[in-house]
């Protein structure tokens, strides 16, 4: 069976679904949300606590609620969203591949947007030794664990990372009675910790072990304790706890990009995608999460309404010529997005370029360099900090050489 | 009642020993102190259904291997029990290791396999794309194959029940007494009586040969670390790829495993705790460097698990498994790694010794079909791609674990077999849900919740 649509949009997240409201209307529906979840939303769905729609709906709201106004609206502007539809991979013709309690199915779309998110790496991916007892959770996980399904957790645990995730799993944990006895990071986390708004915002008092790394998970059973070292002295201890959450360190979930062949970028490890959050592949495009691991849900969202353009004219028939010049990230950051321009094409979403620190300073210079010539520089009056996305003006970028060759970003020390 | 045999340990070989006695006129009950059968060294091993080309020739181990290699295959093809033809490859990458191929051949021809031959640098790169520089030669071993020992075992205990042999988990032995013409074990279950005793404890089997009054060897845990990295790798390495045995030991491989991964290990650490299943740093720094080494490519992809198994090492230099006609007790012991592939073999030679002792072992003609297993295997068509499948029963359109595209009919259908799932453990083995690169981000409390569910059901 090929279900035909205009649009097809892989995953129900908040980029998707607003991807989805943006497009629906002018396509007269033709279009089609595929979410593998049991109900639509993406993450927010899990997470409990305020902090969501500030940016896209200038509204201050929790999760759950977030991820009920995105399907609403996007389904009020005429989008069809099937739940329980998992996108297994493409066929020859470049069709997607579908199975869903109704059956298998393909969906052959003029154009695809690919918003499939980002997950924790778990702990294995970060290659923690040790036991592996019950107790040990991602975020995604434990949030699921906590809100969707009730179940209860214990009384003591130990926070693996320092970014705004991080902070979210404080307050899951806090939600279902456990205590965070310590917040771990590699980074000199009291700075970067300052300048969290949002954490110092709620009063959450967690201590930090900065400059830290869990080296071993021990327990049978259920989990008893982490081993901590001290990046600095390479002294470690025993930190007991019933509960060790691996927040952050995302990955984006790329299979269904790296299985169509589409390019990744080998920085965010999403697919390299240019201001107009095109894909490699004609008429594949990526937004969201995907491409950016992981900036905040109302951003990913503004990434919806951002490729709403691009993809109609697209549909139109349009193609842009140009060749397009890289974006790679200099040694402060691990990876700017979007990863590549077509100079004189449209910017960004949101004018920025988005980049993800590994140091913190509280005014930061940003330089472009191309060819070694430095071609813009800008000051920003918010810091930059890891754990979080720092977001560089689009002007950076305004002298870029279309033959120039790799555009470096990169902080002024 | 008093059995006429109980096998204690639910391995492969227990349970394997187990399947084949229930098939006689004979009452067995199947006993392991764990929660599920193939929890211990069973469930760890590097999965690789072996064509004995390399055992020591005139051994029991060289003919059992042999011939299990084949039994098992035909079981596997009855059972659904994945297995893929893969082929393997023994890498030369020193002048060394590249004279020693010759002796390799011909070992491989005593133990009966003519199969093997000698490649040159081209054809191993030809074979293996991916595989680091610098090989210097090979031996194609074609017959060597991944297989799923989860299902296998699983698959042998559910035939052994099926044909009428009673499960005892939970229930650890703690004692042994001699009483008539047979055996009192005294458990954490309460006692059992039996005629016959076998022992197939694994790791804990000189303990128990010693409880029996035996002392005739010993055992000690080699820990064996695995890498497991993501299904996108696999496409780098389609093959086997071994390296040339030394004085040290087998060494470390790298392999396509049967879920469509890829597998490098194991490590080999001689241990003195049996239940030390932890990962270590060193460990993954050691495997970690044998990796980028065999298959530089693979570093960029994610480490989706890491574990540990226990091996049984032990003094001797072939299977030790004896029967006592006169204290009617067997064991099957010192089996190593190869007790995958001999399993089938195993029980066969074990129900001759049987037999040479005085217990009737003809089989019985009213035997059912064996069963059949729901597919694990990557290569082979799963539930989530069968359209015809989905129509009779949505539940195994519903996708609950992503990452490795387990269904909740799936989930569903492991709870409530003959032999079910009983912990998250057993229903990873049974199904492969939350095994895949997530580890559970997405799926991990939805599929705690359906086994809490059908656990109160059952």
């Amino acid at each position: 069976m090929i279900t035909k649509t205009k649009v097809a949009i892989v995953g129900a997240g908040p980029s998707g679904l607003r991807a989805a409201a943006e497009l629906a209307p002018a396509l007269k529906g033709g279009v089609l949300v595929l979410d593998r979840e049991a109900a639509p939303g993406g993450i927010p769905r899990h997470c409990h606590h305020p902090g969501y729609g500030i940016r896209d709906l200038h509204r201050f709201m929790t999760g759950p609620k977030y991820a009920r106004l995105l399907s609403d609206r996007a389904r009020q502007a005429g989008a069809d969203i099937v739940t329980h539809a998992m996108v297994t991979g493409w066929t020859g013709a470049g069709a997607l591949c579908v199975t869903s309690p109704e059956g298998r199915y393909e969906v052959a779309a003029d154009a695809v947007i690919l918003a499939t998110g980002a997950r924790e790496r778990p702990r294995s991916a970060r290659r923690i030794p040790g036991d592996r007892p019950a107790g040990v959770y991602t975020t995604g996980q434990l949030q699921n664990l906590v809100y969707l399904h009730h179940r209860p957790e214990r009384s003591r645990a130990v926070i693996v990372g320092g970014e705004l995730v991080s902070w979210s799993a404080v307050l899951t944990l806090r939600h279902a009675g456990c205590r965070p006895v310590l917040m771990t990071t590699q980074y000199a986390a009291s700075e970067a910790y300052r300048l969290f708004t949002v954490a110092g915002g709620i009063g959450l008092r967690v201590p930090v072990a900065p400059r830290t790394k869990v080296v071993r998970v021990i327990g049978h059973g259920r989990v008893t304790g982490v081993e901590v070292e001290d990046l600095q002295t390479g002294q470690r201890r025993v930190v007991e706890c019933d509960t060790v959450v691996f927040t952050g360190d995302w990955i984006p979930d790329h299979e269904l990009a790296r299985s169509a062949g589409i390019a990744l970028d080998p920085a965010t490890l999403g697919p390299s995608v240019d201001t107009r959050l095109r894909t490699d592949r004609d008429g594949v495009f990526a937004i969201g999460n995907l491409v950016h691991p992981v900036d905040t849900a109302d951003c990913a969202a503004l990434d919806g309404a951002h490729v709403a353009e691009p993809v109609l004219g697209y549909l139109r028939g349009e193609r842009t010529s140009g060749t397009p010049v890289p974006l790679v990230a200099g040694d402060a950051f691990a990876w700017v997005s979007p990863t590549r321009c077509v100079p004189g094409d449209v910017a960004p979403a949101r004018g920025f370029v988005l980049a993800w620190p590994t140091e913190v300073r509280k005014r930061p210079t940003i330089v472009a360099r191309q060819g070694g010539s430095e071609i813009g520089r800008v000051t920003t009056s918010y810091p930059v900090a890891p754990g979080r996305v720092y977001r560089i003006p689009w002007t950076l970028l305004a002298a870029v050489n279309p033959a120039g060759g790799t555009v470096t970003i990169d902080l002024v020390r | 009642m008093r059995y006429d045999v109980v096998v204690i340990g639910a391995g492969l070989i227990g349970s394997a020993i187990a399947r084949e006695l229930a098939g006689c006129h004979l009452s067995v009950g199947l006993v392991d102190g764990r929660s599920d059968v193939g929890d211990g060294t069973s469930k760890a091993n590097t999965a690789i259904l072996h064509t004995g080309y390399d055992a020591s020739p005139g051994t029991l181990e060289s003919r059992l291997v042999a011939e299990g290699y084949h039994r098992l295959g035909e079981y596997a093809a009855q059972t659904g029990i994945p297995v893929e033809r893969t082929g393997a490859l023994l890498v030369a990458w020193t002048d060394e290791e590249q004279a020693a191929l010759p002796g390799l051949a011909d070992k491989a021809r005593a133990n009966g396999y003519q199969a093997t031959a000698i490649v040159d640098a081209a054809a191993v790169y030809e074979a293996a794309p991916h595989l680091g520089p610098g090989a210097r030669g090979g031996l194609s071993v074609p017959g060597e194959s991944i297989i799923c020992t989860w299902s296998t075992t699983i698959a042998l205990a559910t035939d052994a029940v099926q044909r009428g042999a009673t499960l005892h988990l939970d229930t650890q032995v703690q004692g042994l007494t001699r009483t008539g013409e047979g055996w009192t074990l005294d458990t954490t279950a309460g006692p059992l009586r039996t005629r016959w005793l076998i022992n197939a404890a694994g790791l804990g089997g000189d303990t128990l040969d010693a409880q029996a009054g035996y002392d005739r060897f010993h055992l000690h845990p080699r820990r064996g670390e695995l890498l497991v990295f993501d299904k996108l790798a696999r496409e780098k390495v389609p093959l086997i790829v071994l390296p040339v045995p030394s004085k040290l030991g087998k060494g470390v491989l790298v392999s396509p495993t049967i879920y469509g991964n890829v597998m490098v290990g194991p490590t080999a650490e001689d241990m003195t705790d049996r239940a030390d299943t932890a990962t270590t740093e060193a460990g993954f720094d050691f495997l970690l460097g044998k990796g980028a080494a065999l298959v530089p490519d693979l570093m960029a992809e994610e480490v989706t698990a890491a574990y540990a198994g226990l091996r049984a090492a032990h003094d001797q230099t072939d299977y030790l498994i004896e029967a006592d006609a006169d204290r009617t007790y067997l064991l099957a012991g010192c089996i190593r790694s190869t007790g995958l592939t001999s399993c089938l073999a195993v029980a066969a030679h074990v129900s001759d010794l049987l037999a040479g002792a005085g217990l009737d072992v003809t089989p019985r003609d009213d035997l059912p079909d064996p069963p059949r297993l729901p597919n694990l295997g990557e290569a082979g068509r799963r539930p989530y791609q069968d359209d015809a499948l989905i129509r009779r029963d949505p539940a195994y359109g519903e996708v609950v674990c992503f990452c490795e595209r387990v269904t909740r009919g799936e989930i569903r259908d492991a709870c409530q077999s003959t032999v079910p799932a009983r912990t998250l453990g057993g229903l990873r083995r049974r199904t492969r849900a939350t095994n895949g690169r997530c580890q559970g981000f997405f799926c991990g409390a939805a599929v705690e919740t359906l086994l809490a569910n059908e656990r109160s059901q059952a």
